[in-house]
Formats: structure tokens, C-alpha cells, sequence
């Protein structure tokens, strides 16, 4: 009678949870297809911008277009892998005086809060550390698109935006960048392609 | 001084060559750790690295020269008062201190030139890049670039010392020779 009871009990938990799997849309970045860029701009003494991107990165995001609240994303970059497309300038700031990529080989972002604002906006909050040090930061997001691709697979698309200070970051060599130079804008623009249920790498509670 | 080296004394190239290098050398490793420590805004930021590199660069010819030189016009033989030992050692330090310069050279090249960019030598010429496609390179070539100097910087003081051994303990001509007596 209690074997029953538990059994049936079990069954019901295993069936809401697959319910709630289903929902969910797990999403891997596709930085193996090259459609995912994290670049970053910087003043160069107030008279231009300078572009850099971080090249290789990785990410898994999932998305609940039934609760969209319950997105997440993760996204691990290699700060090494830093590129402004100039050697001495690379080699600089991926040394001990700015990046110290060394000691701090990751920079991580991973998701607090997902807010959609209508009109495929939303706002991301999260948690992103660089340098060693963790701030809580805010990302404009614009939902691009999703959909099945012409290759037998499924996909969506972010654009973001924001903007950190590095001195937050403990990033002392930036500061010597001078005035202007005292925030970087950072854009990303990922598309995921969805993976099947097995893959719950962002999804925690379903596990 | 004759131009050429003969049996006996080192001519008046191969003199020239040795102290120049000598100078360039020990210059580019104090200019270099000198200018790796300066601060955005200094006036020498740019300034520094530019002349390090050119210096640098008019030194691997250099180089080049001086082991084709050396090729065509053999030194002459080391004294007669040398032991075996001494001889072989010093021959040793020699090969390699040859073989460690033109390494260091051509490992700064590297890191100037990683992304693509020329290497330009005073308003004189450029050297193009050519080895690009290695995984983060300015920073590998820039690692073994500091430590292949410091490697230099050790081998050329042993052998500056052999030298003044010989010249105030010995009381020999090893020195003199250098200088072309």
C-alpha cells in the first residue's frame, strides 16, 4: 500500500518535472559556427574608440517562452584570447598591469534575473566576475530572433549591451588610460542553437 | 690595424664588430627593462620601444655579418698559453652566445610583428610580418624573449670576467687582442 502510494507519488513528481523540462529550452552558443561575439570599445585618450573582442568564450543559455522570467545564461570567456588586432597593445593588457590573464585566466558571467520588457527587449541581470572580482551587472537585451535554421536545427538570438568601469574590476593599470578612458562598452550578440533535454547545464532545478 | 684578422691579431672588422655588439647588446637589455616600466603618458612610451626595435634589428644584420665574417675570415687561433679546458669553454660560450643573440632578436620580431604589423626600423625601411598564425605569439615570444636576454646578459658577463681574468691575473694579450694589439 505505501509502495503504491510512493510509486504513484514519484510518478507524479517525475511527470510535473518532465512538464517543466519541456518548457524549458536549453540553448548551447554557437561559438563553434562563429555567430556569437562578446567585443568591447574604449576611449583612446577622447579623440577615437578603440575595438577589441574576446575570441574565444563559451556559453550555454535557456530560455522559457511560457515564463521567460526563468531564463538563464552562463558564459565563461577566456581573457587571453583578447584581441584589439595590435601585438604590443595585446600583450600589454593581457600582462600583470592591466588583465594579469595569468592569475585570472576566466572572466564568468551568470544570470540573476531575466526581465522582458515588451517589444523584444528585455533586462539582464547577472553576476560577472573579471579580474577575480564579482559585480552584479545590468544587460540591455534585444531578442533578435528564433527559429528553425535551414540545416535541421533550432535557434535564438540575443543582442546585448552594457558598460563597466575597470577600475571596479581592480583593473589599476586602466585607470593610468587617462579620464576618458574610464568606462568600456561591452556588446555581445549570441545565438544559440537548442539542445536536446539531456543537456541541463544552465537549468539547475530540474535536476 | 689591418682590415682582415691574420695568425696574430684580430683586424680592425672583427674588432669593430665585437664592441658593437657588445654595446648594442648590453644598451637594448637596460633600454629594453627600462621601457617595459613606463607609464602611458611618458613622452618615451612610444618613443623607447621604436628605437629598442630598431636598434634591435640592425643588430641581427649585424649578426648575420659577423658569423659570415667570421666564416670567410677565420680569427685567429686562441694563445698558446691556453689550457685545453679554457680553449674548449671559451669556444663554447662563443657558438652560443652567437646562436643566443640571434634568437633573442628574432623573438622580439615576433612580438612586434604577431598581428600582422611591420617592424619599422627608424624612417629607414620596414621588415614585414611573416609568423602570425601562433597562439597568443606576443606574449610566448615576449616570455622567451626576457628570459633568452637575461640568458645573454649572464653569458656575455662570464665571458667579460674570463676576459679580465686573463688580462690582470694571467697577465695575457686575450684582451689586448680585442682591441685589435
Amino acid at each position: 500500500m505505501h509502495n503504491t502510494m510512493k510509486a504513484f507519488l514519484l510518478a507524479l513528481l517525475l511527470g510535473i518535472t518532465t512538464r517543466s523540462m519541456a518548457e524549458m529550452e536549453n540553448y548551447t552558443i554557437d561559438t563553434e559556427g562563429k555567430h556569437a561575439f562578446i567585443q568591447f570599445k574604449i576611449q583612446h585618450l577622447g579623440f577615437s574608440w578603440l575595438y577589441g573582442e574576446f575570441k574565444n568564450f563559451s556559453g550555454e543559455f535557456s530560455y522559457d517562452e511560457a515564463d521567460p522570467s526563468q531564463s538563464k545564461i552562463a558564459v565563461e570567456i577566456d581573457v587571453d584570447s583578447l584581441d584589439t588586432g595590435h601585438a604590443k597593445r595585446d600583450k600589454h593588457l593581457r600582462g600583470e598591469e592591466y588583465l594579469d590573464v595569468k592569475n585570472y585566466p576566466k572572466a564568468t558571467f551568470v544570470s540573476t534575473s531575466f526581465q522582458e520588457l515588451g517589444g523584444g527587449k528585455a533586462l539582464l541581470k547577472g553576476d560577472f566576475t573579471l579580474h577575480g572580482i564579482t559585480k552584479n551587472i545590468t544587460i540591455e537585451v534585444t531578442h533578435m530572433g528564433h527559429g528553425k535554421d535551414p540545416w535541421g536545427g533550432y535557434r535564438r538570438g540575443f543582442y546585448g549591451t552594457t558598460s563597466i568601469k575597470p577600475a571596479d574590476y581592480g583593473l589599476e593599470g586602466m585607470a593610468k588610460l587617462g579620464p576618458h578612458s574610464e568606462v568600456l562598452y561591452l556588446e555581445f550578440s549570441f545565438e544559440g542553437i537548442r539542445q536536446a533535454y539531456k543537456h541541463k547545464v544552465v537549468d539547475n532545478e530540474s535536476m | 690595424m689591418k682590415l682582415k684578422n691574420d695568425e696574430q691579431y684580430y683586424g680592425l672588422i672583427a674588432v669593430f664588430l665585437h664592441w658593437i655588439i657588445a654595446l648594442s647588446v648590453f644598451g637594448l637589455f637596460g633600454l629594453g627593462l627600462w621601457m617595459t616600466e613606463l607609464d602611458y603618458y611618458d613622452a618615451w612610451y612610444n618613443k623607447a620601444p621604436h628605437l629598442h626595435e630598431s636598434i634591435g634589428s640592425l643588430l641581427f644584420f649585424l649578426l648575420l655579418f659577423r658569423i659570415l665574417w667570421r666564416g670567410l675570415n677565420p680569427p685567429p687561433p686562441p694563445l698558446e698559453s691556453m689550457t685545453k679546458w679554457e680553449r674548449h669553454s671559451a669556444h663554447l660560450v662563443h657558438r652560443l652566445l652567437n646562436l643566443l643573440l640571434v634568437a633573442v632578436t628574432l623573438s622580439g620580431y615576433l612580438i612586434v610583428t604577431a598581428k600582422g604589423q611591420p617592424l619599422h626600423v627608424f624612417a629607414w625601411f620596414s621588415l614585414p610580418a611573416t609568423v602570425t598564425e601562433i597562439q597568443n605569439q606576443e606574449d610566448m615570444a615576449g616570455e622567451i624573449h626576457l628570459l633568452l636576454a637575461w640568458t645573454v646578459i649572464m653569458l656575455a658577463s662570464l665571458h667579460a670576467l674570463a676576459a679580465l681574468k686573463h688580462h690582470f691575473i694571467d697577465r695575457d694579450r686575450t684582451l689586448k687582442r680585442m682591441l685589435g694589439k
